[in-house]
Protein backbone atom coordinates (compact mmCIF):
# COMPACT_ATOMS: atom_id res chain seq x y z
CA UNK A 1 0.00 0.00 0.00
CA UNK A 2 1.15 3.37 -1.08
CA UNK A 3 1.33 5.82 1.89
CA UNK A 4 2.70 9.38 0.83
CA UNK A 5 2.90 13.05 2.71
CA UNK A 6 1.84 16.46 1.24
CA UNK A 7 1.22 19.75 1.70
CA UNK A 8 -1.65 20.16 -0.32
CA UNK A 9 -3.35 17.10 -2.05
CA UNK A 10 -5.72 18.26 -5.12
CA UNK A 11 -8.29 15.56 -6.03
CA UNK A 12 -9.12 15.81 -9.21
CA UNK A 13 -6.10 16.12 -12.04
CA UNK A 14 -8.40 17.80 -15.10
CA UNK A 15 -8.61 21.32 -15.88
CA UNK A 16 -9.57 22.64 -12.49
CA UNK A 17 -7.81 20.41 -10.53
CA UNK A 18 -4.35 21.44 -13.12
CA UNK A 19 -5.01 24.92 -12.70
CA UNK A 20 -5.48 25.03 -8.75
CA UNK A 21 -2.02 23.07 -8.54
CA UNK A 22 -0.35 25.07 -10.77
CA UNK A 23 -1.33 28.33 -8.81
CA UNK A 24 -0.57 26.35 -5.68
CA UNK A 25 3.03 25.46 -7.22
CA UNK A 26 3.23 29.12 -7.74
CA UNK A 27 2.16 29.82 -4.31
CA UNK A 28 5.65 27.66 -3.24
CA UNK A 29 3.17 24.93 -1.93
CA UNK A 30 4.46 21.37 -1.83
CA UNK A 31 1.77 19.83 -4.18
CA UNK A 32 0.58 16.16 -4.93
CA UNK A 33 -2.45 15.67 -7.40
CA UNK A 34 -4.31 12.57 -7.45
CA UNK A 35 -6.14 11.60 -10.39
CA UNK A 36 -8.45 8.60 -11.53
CA UNK A 37 -6.93 7.17 -14.99
CA UNK A 38 -7.81 7.28 -18.52
CA UNK A 39 -11.51 5.80 -17.81
CA UNK A 40 -12.57 8.90 -15.68
CA UNK A 41 -15.61 10.79 -17.05
CA UNK A 42 -13.04 13.47 -18.17
CA UNK A 43 -14.58 16.79 -18.77
CA UNK A 44 -11.43 18.12 -19.44
CA UNK A 45 -11.03 16.04 -23.29
CA UNK A 46 -14.56 16.72 -24.42
CA UNK A 47 -15.17 20.44 -24.19
CA UNK A 48 -15.98 22.70 -26.51
CA UNK A 49 -13.05 25.11 -25.51
CA UNK A 50 -14.71 28.28 -25.04
CA UNK A 51 -13.10 31.22 -23.30
CA UNK A 52 -16.78 32.47 -22.78
CA UNK A 53 -18.54 35.96 -21.20
CA UNK A 54 -21.87 36.52 -22.99
CA UNK A 55 -25.11 34.72 -21.56
CA UNK A 56 -23.19 33.61 -18.37
CA UNK A 57 -24.65 35.37 -15.24
CA UNK A 58 -28.38 35.57 -15.59
CA UNK A 59 -29.55 34.70 -11.56
CA UNK A 60 -26.24 35.52 -10.20
CA UNK A 61 -24.54 38.93 -11.37
CA UNK A 62 -21.19 37.83 -9.28
CA UNK A 63 -20.85 34.75 -11.82
CA UNK A 64 -20.85 36.93 -14.68
CA UNK A 65 -18.07 39.51 -13.16
CA UNK A 66 -15.83 36.23 -12.88
CA UNK A 67 -16.71 35.13 -16.22
CA UNK A 68 -14.83 38.74 -17.16
CA UNK A 69 -12.40 38.72 -15.02
CA UNK A 70 -11.01 34.95 -15.82
CA UNK A 71 -11.29 36.06 -19.83
CA UNK A 72 -8.98 39.13 -19.27
CA UNK A 73 -6.77 37.08 -17.30
CA UNK A 74 -6.37 34.58 -19.95
CA UNK A 75 -3.85 36.03 -22.03
CA UNK A 76 -1.18 36.07 -19.03
CA UNK A 77 -2.03 32.18 -18.31
CA UNK A 78 -1.49 31.46 -21.97
CA UNK A 79 1.50 33.40 -21.90
CA UNK A 80 2.89 31.84 -18.93
CA UNK A 81 1.87 28.55 -20.19
CA UNK A 82 4.01 29.22 -23.12
CA UNK A 83 7.15 30.00 -21.29
CA UNK A 84 7.38 27.29 -19.18
CA UNK A 85 6.32 24.86 -21.40
CA UNK A 86 7.04 26.17 -25.16
CA UNK A 87 3.27 25.22 -25.74
CA UNK A 88 1.11 27.28 -27.40
CA UNK A 89 -2.20 26.77 -26.27
CA UNK A 90 -3.73 28.77 -29.23
CA UNK A 91 -5.50 31.52 -27.13
CA UNK A 92 -7.53 34.10 -29.17
CA UNK A 93 -9.93 36.57 -28.17
CA UNK A 94 -11.54 38.42 -31.04
CA UNK A 95 -14.92 38.50 -29.74
CA UNK A 96 -17.40 35.54 -30.47
CA UNK A 97 -21.16 35.74 -31.50
CA UNK A 98 -23.86 33.53 -30.84
CA UNK A 99 -25.89 33.52 -34.37
CA UNK A 100 -30.15 32.99 -34.19
CA UNK A 101 -32.26 30.77 -37.04
CA UNK A 102 -34.83 32.48 -36.82
CA UNK A 103 -36.22 36.55 -35.16
CA UNK A 104 -38.36 34.87 -32.36
CA UNK A 105 -34.67 33.13 -31.88
CA UNK A 106 -32.96 36.55 -32.04
CA UNK A 107 -35.74 38.22 -29.81
CA UNK A 108 -35.64 35.75 -27.11
CA UNK A 109 -31.69 35.92 -27.15
CA UNK A 110 -31.51 39.96 -27.34
CA UNK A 111 -34.35 40.07 -24.13
CA UNK A 112 -32.08 37.04 -22.18
CA UNK A 113 -28.90 39.67 -22.44
CA UNK A 114 -31.39 42.56 -21.19
CA UNK A 115 -32.46 41.01 -18.55
CA UNK A 116 -28.65 39.99 -17.44
CA UNK A 117 -27.44 43.46 -17.78
CA UNK A 118 -30.56 44.86 -15.30
CA UNK A 119 -29.64 42.96 -12.42
CA UNK A 120 -28.72 44.54 -9.64
CA UNK A 121 -25.06 44.72 -8.79
CA UNK A 122 -24.03 43.35 -12.36
CA UNK A 123 -21.24 45.42 -13.98
CA UNK A 124 -22.06 45.58 -17.37
CA UNK A 125 -19.59 44.48 -20.24
CA UNK A 126 -19.87 45.73 -23.99
CA UNK A 127 -21.68 43.62 -26.73
CA UNK A 128 -23.81 44.45 -29.68
CA UNK A 129 -26.69 43.41 -31.52
CA UNK A 130 -26.16 42.85 -35.04
CA UNK A 131 -28.71 42.00 -37.74
CA UNK A 132 -28.26 39.85 -40.78
CA UNK A 133 -26.49 42.34 -42.52
CA UNK A 134 -24.06 43.55 -39.51
CA UNK A 135 -23.37 39.67 -39.04
CA UNK A 136 -22.37 39.13 -43.04
CA UNK A 137 -19.96 41.41 -42.08
CA UNK A 138 -18.33 39.85 -39.88
CA UNK A 139 -19.07 36.36 -40.83
CA UNK A 140 -19.32 36.25 -44.95
CA UNK A 141 -20.40 32.50 -44.84
CA UNK A 142 -23.32 32.91 -43.26
CA UNK A 143 -26.64 31.35 -44.79
CA UNK A 144 -29.67 33.20 -45.58
CA UNK A 145 -31.44 31.42 -42.54
CA UNK A 146 -29.14 33.45 -40.14
CA UNK A 147 -31.57 36.48 -38.29
CA UNK A 148 -29.08 38.12 -36.53
CA UNK A 149 -26.39 37.14 -33.64
CA UNK A 150 -25.36 39.03 -30.59
CA UNK A 151 -21.56 39.50 -30.82
CA UNK A 152 -19.25 40.29 -27.47
CA UNK A 153 -15.91 41.23 -27.50
CA UNK A 154 -14.87 39.61 -24.40
CA UNK A 155 -15.21 36.02 -25.83
CA UNK A 156 -12.63 33.91 -27.21
CA UNK A 157 -11.25 30.47 -27.37
CA UNK A 158 -8.49 27.93 -26.87
CA UNK A 159 -7.30 24.59 -27.85
CA UNK A 160 -8.52 23.13 -24.65
CA UNK A 161 -6.24 19.85 -25.54
CA UNK A 162 -2.99 21.49 -25.79
CA UNK A 163 -3.84 23.55 -22.52
CA UNK A 164 -5.13 20.36 -20.75
CA UNK A 165 -1.24 19.17 -21.58
CA UNK A 166 0.64 22.49 -20.99
CA UNK A 167 -0.82 22.61 -17.72
CA UNK A 168 0.21 18.75 -16.96
CA UNK A 169 3.72 19.29 -18.69
CA UNK A 170 4.56 22.47 -16.72
CA UNK A 171 3.41 21.21 -12.83
CA UNK A 172 5.28 18.00 -14.13
CA UNK A 173 8.39 20.37 -14.40
CA UNK A 174 7.57 22.31 -11.01
CA UNK A 175 7.85 18.76 -9.13
CA UNK A 176 4.60 18.42 -8.27
CA UNK A 177 3.42 14.94 -7.75
CA UNK A 178 1.06 14.13 -10.16
CA UNK A 179 -0.74 10.36 -9.82
CA UNK A 180 -2.95 8.69 -12.06
CA UNK A 181 -5.00 5.64 -11.30
CA UNK A 182 -6.42 6.86 -7.51
CA UNK A 183 -9.29 7.10 -6.99
CA UNK A 184 -10.69 8.37 -3.79
CA UNK A 185 -12.89 7.08 -1.66
CA UNK A 186 -12.65 8.08 1.64
CA UNK A 187 -11.41 11.05 3.38
CA UNK A 188 -10.34 11.27 7.08
CA UNK A 189 -8.68 14.57 9.52
CA UNK A 190 -7.10 13.93 12.37
CA UNK A 191 -4.08 16.19 12.43
CA UNK A 192 -3.82 15.94 8.89
CA UNK A 193 -5.99 14.75 6.03
CA UNK A 194 -6.08 11.40 5.28
CA UNK A 195 -7.17 10.64 1.62
CA UNK A 196 -7.30 6.97 0.76
CA UNK A 197 -8.46 4.51 -1.58
CA UNK A 198 -7.66 0.89 -3.07
CA UNK A 199 -4.18 2.25 -3.64
CA UNK A 200 -3.24 3.55 -0.35
CA UNK A 201 -3.71 6.93 1.27
CA UNK A 202 -1.65 9.99 1.28
CA UNK A 203 -1.59 12.57 3.91
CA UNK A 204 -2.37 16.11 3.65
CA UNK A 205 -2.55 19.78 5.43
CA UNK A 206 -4.70 20.47 3.08
CA UNK A 207 -6.74 18.97 0.30
CA UNK A 208 -9.02 20.79 -2.33
CA UNK A 209 -11.73 18.87 -4.03
CA UNK A 210 -11.80 19.17 -8.08
CA UNK A 211 -12.98 15.87 -8.94
CA UNK A 212 -15.67 17.36 -10.84
CA UNK A 213 -18.84 14.79 -10.71
CA UNK A 214 -16.99 12.88 -8.03
CA UNK A 215 -17.49 16.10 -5.59
CA UNK A 216 -20.65 14.82 -4.94
CA UNK A 217 -19.71 12.03 -3.54
CA UNK A 218 -16.25 13.54 -1.64
CA UNK A 219 -18.30 16.39 -0.38
CA UNK A 220 -19.55 14.96 2.97
CA UNK A 221 -16.47 13.37 3.59
CA UNK A 222 -15.19 17.04 5.02
CA UNK A 223 -18.58 18.75 5.85
CA UNK A 224 -18.51 20.28 2.52
CA UNK A 225 -22.04 19.99 -0.21
CA UNK A 226 -21.51 20.01 -3.93
CA UNK A 227 -25.23 19.39 -5.39
CA UNK A 228 -23.51 18.88 -9.43
CA UNK A 229 -25.07 16.06 -11.45
CA UNK A 230 -23.11 15.15 -14.84
CA UNK A 231 -24.95 17.00 -18.26
CA UNK A 232 -23.91 15.36 -21.37
CA UNK A 233 -22.89 17.48 -24.64
CA UNK A 234 -22.67 15.76 -27.70
CA UNK A 235 -19.72 17.60 -30.28
CA UNK A 236 -18.80 16.40 -33.81
CA UNK A 237 -15.56 17.31 -35.60
CA UNK A 238 -15.24 17.74 -38.80
CA UNK A 239 -12.10 17.65 -41.13
CA UNK A 240 -9.37 19.98 -41.32
CA UNK A 241 -10.18 22.93 -43.59
CA UNK A 242 -8.45 26.42 -44.42
CA UNK A 243 -9.75 28.95 -42.02
CA UNK A 244 -12.90 30.14 -42.80
CA UNK A 245 -14.18 31.22 -39.14
CA UNK A 246 -12.30 34.12 -37.66
CA UNK A 247 -14.71 34.10 -34.60
CA UNK A 248 -15.63 31.61 -32.17
CA UNK A 249 -19.74 31.17 -32.21
CA UNK A 250 -21.23 29.28 -29.08
CA UNK A 251 -22.17 26.50 -31.42
CA UNK A 252 -19.32 26.47 -34.05
CA UNK A 253 -15.91 27.06 -34.12
CA UNK A 254 -13.05 26.31 -35.90
CA UNK A 255 -9.93 25.08 -34.26
CA UNK A 256 -6.46 26.79 -34.20
CA UNK A 257 -5.62 23.26 -36.65
CA UNK A 258 -8.66 23.89 -39.17
CA UNK A 259 -11.03 21.19 -37.77
CA UNK A 260 -14.60 22.31 -37.12
CA UNK A 261 -16.38 21.79 -33.71
CA UNK A 262 -19.89 21.70 -33.61
CA UNK A 263 -22.20 21.08 -30.39
CA UNK A 264 -23.90 22.80 -27.42
CA UNK A 265 -25.91 19.99 -26.73
CA UNK A 266 -27.57 19.73 -23.34
CA UNK A 267 -29.09 16.28 -22.01
CA UNK A 268 -29.94 15.15 -18.46
CA UNK A 269 -28.80 11.17 -19.02
CA UNK A 270 -26.71 10.09 -16.04
CA UNK A 271 -23.37 8.87 -16.17
CA UNK A 272 -23.98 7.69 -19.66
CA UNK A 273 -21.86 8.84 -22.46
CA UNK A 274 -22.84 8.09 -25.68
CA UNK A 275 -23.65 9.53 -29.32
CA UNK A 276 -27.23 9.76 -30.34
CA UNK A 277 -27.48 10.14 -34.32
CA UNK A 278 -30.75 12.26 -32.87
CA UNK A 279 -28.95 14.93 -31.42
CA UNK A 280 -26.00 15.23 -33.81
CA UNK A 281 -28.17 15.33 -36.61
CA UNK A 282 -29.72 18.76 -35.14
CA UNK A 283 -26.52 19.76 -34.42
CA UNK A 284 -25.30 19.23 -38.23
CA UNK A 285 -28.04 20.73 -39.65
CA UNK A 286 -28.10 23.95 -37.20
CA UNK A 287 -24.74 24.31 -37.93
CA UNK A 288 -25.38 23.68 -41.94
CA UNK A 289 -28.24 26.67 -41.81
CA UNK A 290 -25.41 28.78 -40.33
CA UNK A 291 -22.64 28.34 -42.92
CA UNK A 292 -24.29 26.73 -45.70
CA UNK A 293 -20.77 25.22 -47.20
CA UNK A 294 -19.99 23.11 -44.17
CA UNK A 295 -22.34 20.54 -45.87
CA UNK A 296 -19.11 19.87 -47.92
CA UNK A 297 -16.82 18.43 -45.03
CA UNK A 298 -16.08 15.24 -43.93
CA UNK A 299 -17.00 14.32 -40.10
CA UNK A 300 -14.09 12.60 -38.54
CA UNK A 301 -15.31 12.15 -35.01
CA UNK A 302 -18.16 12.61 -33.07
CA UNK A 303 -18.17 11.75 -28.73
CA UNK A 304 -20.13 13.52 -25.87
CA UNK A 305 -18.94 14.25 -22.86
CA UNK A 306 -20.40 15.21 -19.18
CA UNK A 307 -20.49 18.68 -18.05
CA UNK A 308 -20.34 19.15 -14.57
CA UNK A 309 -23.29 20.71 -13.27
CA UNK A 310 -25.02 22.39 -10.24
CA UNK A 311 -28.67 23.04 -9.25
CA UNK A 312 -28.30 26.33 -10.78
CA UNK A 313 -25.60 26.04 -13.24
CA UNK A 314 -23.18 28.49 -11.16
CA UNK A 315 -19.83 27.56 -9.90
CA UNK A 316 -19.24 26.06 -6.43
CA UNK A 317 -16.04 27.30 -4.41
CA UNK A 318 -15.57 26.50 -0.84
CA UNK A 319 -14.06 25.96 2.46
CA UNK A 320 -15.41 23.84 5.43
CA UNK A 321 -16.54 24.86 8.67
CA UNK A 322 -16.05 21.63 10.08
CA UNK A 323 -12.72 20.28 8.46
CA UNK A 324 -10.77 23.50 8.20
CA UNK A 325 -8.09 23.20 5.23
CA UNK A 326 -10.42 21.72 3.31
CA UNK A 327 -11.69 23.14 0.42
CA UNK A 328 -13.72 22.46 -2.78
CA UNK A 329 -13.56 23.76 -6.37
CA UNK A 330 -16.40 22.77 -9.13
CA UNK A 331 -17.82 24.32 -12.38
CA UNK A 332 -18.66 23.89 -15.64
CA UNK A 333 -16.27 26.00 -17.29
CA UNK A 334 -12.82 24.54 -17.01
CA UNK A 335 -11.62 26.64 -19.62
CA UNK A 336 -13.29 29.95 -19.03
CA UNK A 337 -12.52 29.89 -15.44
CA UNK A 338 -8.33 28.19 -15.82
CA UNK A 339 -7.41 32.01 -15.10
CA UNK A 340 -8.86 32.41 -12.11
CA UNK A 341 -8.55 29.32 -10.33
CA UNK A 342 -4.71 29.59 -11.02
CA UNK A 343 -4.47 33.19 -10.26
CA UNK A 344 -7.45 33.89 -7.73
CA UNK A 345 -8.23 30.61 -6.13
CA UNK A 346 -5.12 28.97 -5.85
CA UNK A 347 -3.43 31.76 -3.74
CA UNK A 348 -6.53 32.17 -1.76
CA UNK A 349 -6.02 28.23 -1.16
CA UNK A 350 -2.37 28.49 -0.92
CA UNK A 351 -3.35 31.33 2.13
CA UNK A 352 -5.52 29.84 3.61
CA UNK A 353 -9.16 30.89 3.03
CA UNK A 354 -11.08 32.14 0.65
CA UNK A 355 -11.64 35.81 -0.55
CA UNK A 356 -15.18 37.37 0.95
CA UNK A 357 -15.80 38.08 -2.77
CA UNK A 358 -16.51 34.13 -3.29
CA UNK A 359 -18.93 34.39 -0.74
CA UNK A 360 -22.13 34.53 -3.43
CA UNK A 361 -20.59 30.84 -4.41
CA UNK A 362 -20.98 28.76 -1.54
CA UNK A 363 -23.29 25.75 -1.52
CA UNK A 364 -24.95 27.34 1.77
CA UNK A 365 -26.32 29.42 -1.22
CA UNK A 366 -28.90 26.20 -1.88
CA UNK A 367 -29.60 25.89 1.68
CA UNK A 368 -31.78 28.59 2.06
CA UNK A 369 -35.08 27.45 3.78
CA UNK A 370 -37.94 27.09 1.69
CA UNK A 371 -40.48 29.85 1.74
CA UNK A 372 -43.13 29.04 4.10
CA UNK B 1 10.26 2.18 -55.49
CA UNK B 2 7.18 -0.04 -56.47
CA UNK B 3 7.41 -2.58 -59.67
CA UNK B 4 4.49 -4.79 -60.57
CA UNK B 5 4.72 -8.35 -60.32
CA UNK B 6 5.79 -9.86 -63.87
CA UNK B 7 2.04 -11.83 -64.11
CA UNK B 8 0.07 -8.60 -63.18
CA UNK B 9 -1.99 -8.54 -65.54
CA UNK B 10 -5.40 -7.52 -66.86
CA UNK B 11 -7.36 -4.00 -68.21
CA UNK B 12 -5.88 -0.96 -68.45
CA UNK B 13 -7.68 2.10 -66.53
CA UNK B 14 -7.04 5.73 -67.36
CA UNK B 15 -7.09 8.56 -64.77
CA UNK B 16 -5.29 12.34 -64.61
CA UNK B 17 -3.22 12.88 -61.84
CA UNK B 18 -2.75 16.55 -60.87
CA UNK B 19 -4.63 17.18 -64.34
CA UNK B 20 -2.12 14.38 -66.20
CA UNK B 21 -2.71 11.55 -67.99
CA UNK B 22 -1.66 8.04 -66.05
CA UNK B 23 -2.86 4.71 -66.08
CA UNK B 24 -3.68 2.42 -63.52
CA UNK B 25 -4.91 -1.67 -63.86
CA UNK B 26 -8.56 -2.64 -63.47
CA UNK B 27 -8.75 -3.15 -59.71
CA UNK B 28 -6.21 -1.30 -58.26
CA UNK B 29 -7.18 1.25 -55.48
CA UNK B 30 -6.27 5.04 -55.92
CA UNK B 31 -3.47 4.32 -53.33
CA UNK B 32 -2.04 1.35 -55.10
CA UNK B 33 -2.41 3.42 -59.07
CA UNK B 34 -0.53 6.33 -57.19
CA UNK B 35 2.52 4.32 -55.76
CA UNK B 36 2.44 2.16 -59.17
CA UNK B 37 2.94 5.83 -60.60
CA UNK B 38 5.70 6.28 -58.89
CA UNK B 39 4.44 9.00 -56.31
CA UNK B 40 6.45 9.95 -53.59
CA UNK B 41 3.53 11.40 -51.23
CA UNK B 42 0.02 11.82 -51.79
CA UNK B 43 -0.42 15.53 -49.25
CA UNK B 44 1.24 17.66 -46.87
CA UNK B 45 -0.36 17.76 -43.14
CA UNK B 46 -2.60 20.32 -42.09
CA UNK B 47 -0.95 21.02 -39.80
CA UNK B 48 3.04 21.08 -39.70
CA UNK B 49 2.92 20.61 -43.79
CA UNK B 50 4.72 17.20 -43.41
CA UNK B 51 4.68 14.66 -46.46
CA UNK B 52 2.48 11.75 -46.38
CA UNK B 53 2.38 8.76 -48.51
CA UNK B 54 0.00 5.62 -48.19
CA UNK B 55 1.28 3.20 -45.43
CA UNK B 56 -1.41 0.94 -43.94
CA UNK B 57 -3.54 0.30 -47.21
CA UNK B 58 -6.31 -0.84 -45.72
CA UNK B 59 -8.06 1.81 -44.23
CA UNK B 60 -6.43 2.44 -40.99
CA UNK B 61 -3.75 5.21 -40.82
CA UNK B 62 -5.75 8.05 -43.02
CA UNK B 63 -2.48 9.11 -44.43
CA UNK B 64 -3.31 8.32 -47.74
CA UNK B 65 -5.89 10.89 -48.29
CA UNK B 66 -6.14 12.63 -51.77
CA UNK B 67 -8.79 14.79 -53.42
CA UNK B 68 -10.69 12.62 -55.93
CA UNK B 69 -13.44 14.06 -58.50
CA UNK B 70 -13.21 17.99 -56.39
CA UNK B 71 -14.05 16.05 -53.09
CA UNK B 72 -11.21 16.13 -50.33
CA UNK B 73 -9.77 13.90 -47.74
CA UNK B 74 -10.85 10.69 -49.37
CA UNK B 75 -8.87 7.09 -48.40
CA UNK B 76 -7.26 6.27 -51.67
CA UNK B 77 -6.63 2.65 -50.39
CA UNK B 78 -10.62 2.10 -50.03
CA UNK B 79 -11.42 3.90 -53.22
CA UNK B 80 -11.09 1.63 -56.32
CA UNK B 81 -9.44 3.47 -59.52
CA UNK B 82 -11.78 4.12 -62.34
CA UNK B 83 -11.91 5.43 -66.11
CA UNK B 84 -12.03 9.30 -66.28
CA UNK B 85 -11.30 9.89 -62.18
CA UNK B 86 -9.75 13.31 -61.18
CA UNK B 87 -7.12 12.50 -58.69
CA UNK B 88 -5.38 15.19 -56.82
CA UNK B 89 -2.61 15.29 -54.20
CA UNK B 90 -3.24 17.91 -50.90
CA UNK B 91 -1.38 20.63 -50.03
CA UNK B 92 -2.29 21.13 -46.48
CA UNK B 93 -5.86 21.72 -45.57
CA UNK B 94 -8.80 21.64 -48.10
CA UNK B 95 -10.63 25.03 -49.23
CA UNK B 96 -14.19 24.73 -48.31
CA UNK B 97 -15.35 27.51 -49.88
CA UNK B 98 -13.86 26.80 -53.04
CA UNK B 99 -15.03 23.36 -52.95
CA UNK B 100 -18.73 24.14 -51.64
CA UNK B 101 -19.38 26.34 -54.76
CA UNK B 102 -17.45 24.25 -57.13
Amino acid sequence: MIREDTEIAVIGGGLVGAAIAWGLSHAGKRVTVLDEGDNAFRASRGNFALVWVQSKGLGMAAYAAWSVRSSNAWARLASALKDETGIDVAHQRPGGLMLSLSDSEQERRVAQMRRLHNQPEMIPYPYEVLDHARTKALLPDIGPQVAGSIYCPLDGHVNSLKLFRSLHASLSGRGVAYRPNRPVETITRDTMFTVAGPWGAVRAEKIVLAAGNGNARLAPHVGLDAPVRPQRGQIIVTEKAKPFLSYPLVTVRQTDEGGVMIGDSLEEVGFENVVTTEITATEADRAVRMFPMLAGLNVVRTWSALRVMSKDGFPIYDQSVTHPGAFLATCHSGVTLAANHAFDIAPQIAAGKLSDDLLPFSARRFHVPQAA
Amino acid sequence: MFRRLPEAAGDTVAFTLNGAQATARAGDTVAAALLAAGVAYCRTTPVSGARRAPYCMMGVCFECLVTIDGVGNRQACLIPVRDGMRVETQQGARAIVAEAHA
